[in-house]
């Protein structure tokens, strides 16, 4: 047999040191634009804000993380991350034991998806920011109102994408568990419920990005604190010393969620590996 | 015509049952009653609707007309009397081999139970493993055995719960010869030992010849008084054995009467040029019963 060719072609083989060493390229490639483009501008304007220099950016980070409000003792970065994730994850956790149960019992009883199937389907489609003033008439704009928007624009999602689960699921796995002796809950419960929790898990991940993007609105327009809230306060001050480590920040955060979402559910779910 | 037979004194009685798709009629004024302790199988050619026969008996699909009673009563929808292994799809993929076949006694009993019961469940599902000669597999999941060792699996997953009737539908359709010849042996001696009654279709006539007590051939091709009109017209049994009892010969298989019965049926089921009169089945098993309408006798017209 020949050689598999290193990066090229449908049969090429990259190693393993290979693929780290080419998966970073693109981020030092950015990273260098990024710096040259830094210097072009501070060797014209000094006093340039839009593209702030690696130094300034590591002073405003140490700023940011390292150093406590005199005023309050906080750690600016760390407190908005705080009431930040906190809203995040009320939100996704709420939505995904609501649209886990909801795809379930759609997906299993016709009668109750002759009822709600074209309800979700049509309430699925609101632009969850549109409805965003009359959740902060409802509800109030304190913390109810921002992880009611998250949860109303990942829920569906969820809900339909377990719906889907469910549907790709044999008719004979339902005959077979009530021949071994299953009761109606029981299918759901204790046979469908277990194979659906990987696909769950793989939406949440899928929907994390949306989620993200209606918690940073949410706080953009009523915060008083929150990642979103910070980026959208600093803006007046063109303080991309401060936008940039935060939007780095969010990416950061977010990827880490999704790789643990994907460790949990490869240590949890050998079976779905196949 | 024979008098129909009463349900009470079989363990599965079907009687005047049709099922149609569309205004495609498959089955067709089925009847078949069946004694505890039978190894029935069913034959035909491919779409004649065998599937969806075991379907309707498993309660997966429900007739257009006509009663299915088990042991007297009648069944509808799926229920714990009626085992089934399926070609595929028989295991669930999120448990292992000793939970899928511990899954029975864990859906049958409450938490409080399973925990005081469990070794006990445990070792009778080891030896049902045992039986199935995959106790070294226990804890591997489905996708990683091999689609014998997953049908085997799916043998004891079902038998452990004794149904008073296991259906399967093609369970060694997709094996390779040799794997196939061991699962029917396989078979052939785990119904000796269990005295189950199962209900096997296949369509490898030879399959459905060599390990049945009874064999049922299911097939459109037979004439009646109907007129020729081929979509008002679904499968029947046209024929109906006893099959001499001949388990653990598997040279069977290159004997001439084995071999001249194969053709016999071949003849009855499989060609669409030999058709027979729905009056002239072969159907010489005790326990056979027919109930032609009138329009299919002709009574009507005289
Ligand atoms: N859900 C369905 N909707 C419409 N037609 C169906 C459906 N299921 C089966 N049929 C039709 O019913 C007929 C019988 O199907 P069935 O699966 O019972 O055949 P079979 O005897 O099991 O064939 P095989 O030996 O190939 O498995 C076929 O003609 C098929 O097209
Ligand atoms: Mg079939």
């Amino acid at each position: 047999m020949r050689k598999p060719p290193l990066l090229l072609g449908l049969h090429a083989r990259p190693g393993k040191y290979l693929k780290w060493l080419l998966a970073a390229v693109p981020f030092i490639l950015v990273a260098v634009i990024y710096v040259t483009a830094a210097h072009i501008r501070h060797a014209e304007n000094p006093r340039d804000k839009l593209l702030p220099t690696p130094t300034a950016l590591s002073q405003s980070v140490h700023k940011l993380a390292f150093s406590a409000n005199k005023r309050t003792g906080e750690y600016m970065l760390w407190s908005d991350t705080a009431a930040s994730l906190k809203r995040l994850f009320s939100g996704i956790i709420l939505a995904a034991i609501a649209g886990l149960l909801l795809g379930l019992n759609l997906g299993l009883f016709p009668g109750f998806n002759a009822v709600f199937y074209s309800f979700l389907t049509f309430f699925s489609m609101i632009p969850p920011l549109a409805i965003l003033p009359i959740l902060f008439i409802v509800v109030g704009i304190d913390e109810a109102a921002k992880i009611t928007l998250i949860f109303i624009g990942v829920f569906p999602l969820i809900a339909r994408d377990t719906y889907l689960a469910v549907k790709s699921l044999p008719q004979e796995q339902v005959t077979k568990a009530i021949t071994l002796g299953a009761s109606q809950l029981d299918v759901v419960y204790r046979v469908i419920l277990p194979q659906i929790m990987p696909r769950l898990i793989n939406s949440v991940r899928l929907s994390l990005g949306a989620a993200w993007l209606f918690l940073i609105a949410a706080e953009a327009i009523a915060a008083a604190d929150g990642l979103g809230y910070r980026i959208f306060l600093v803006r007046r001050y063109l303080a991309m010393d401060i936008i940039l480590p935060y939007v780095l920040w969010i990416t950061l955060l977010g990827f880490c969620f999704d790789w643990l979402l994907r460790q949990l559910n490869n240590r949890l779910f050998r079976w779905y590996q196949a | 015509m024979q008098t129909p037979k009463r349900a009470n004194d079989y363990l599965l009685h079907i009687e005047d049952l049709y099922k149609s798709y569309g205004n495609k009629l498959i089955l067709d004024n089925i009847d078949l009653s069946v004694t505890s302790g039978e190894l029935c199988t069913v034959v035909g050619p491919s779409g004649c609707g065998k599937s969806t026969l075991l379907r309707i008996i498993l309660g997966q699909e429900a007739q257009d007309r006509g009663h299915i009673h088990i042991d007297g009563k009648p069944a509808d929808f799926p229920d714990t009397r009626r085992g089934i292994v399926y070609q595929r799809y028989s295991l669930f993929p999120n448990l292992t081999v000793l939970d899928n076949t511990l899954l029975g006694f864990n859906l049958r009993h409450n938490w409080w139970q399973r925990r005081r019961q469990r070794k006990q469940f445990e070792q009778q599902a080891l030896h049902y493993l045992s039986r199935v000669r995959l106790e070294e597999h226990a804890g591997k999941y489905p996708h990683e055995l091999s689609g014998g060792m997953q049908q085997r699996a799916a043998i004891a997953q079902a038998l452990i719960m004794r149904p008073r009737i296991l259906l399967m539908d093609e369970p060694f359709g997709a094996l390779d010869p040799q794997t196939r010849e061991d699962m029917q042996l396989f078979l052939l001696e785990l119904w000796e030992q269990e005295k189950m009654t199962i209900f096997f279709v296949t369509h490898d006539l030879e399959e459905a010849a060599y390990l049945g007590t009874r064999i049922f051939v299911l097939s459109r091709f037979y004439s009646d008084e109907r007129g020729h009109d081929e979509q008002q017209r679904g499968a029947k049994i046209v024929a109906d054995h006893h099959l001499p009892q001949v388990a653990s010969a598997s040279d069977i298989k290159k004997q001439p009467a084995f071999i001249e019965l194969l053709e016999s049926i071949r003849r009855a089921g499989f060609d669409p040029d030999v058709l027979q009169h729905a009056r002239e089945f072969n159907l010489q098993h005790p326990d056979a019963f027919q109930t032609l309408t009138d329009s299919e006798t002709g009574i009507d017209k005289i």
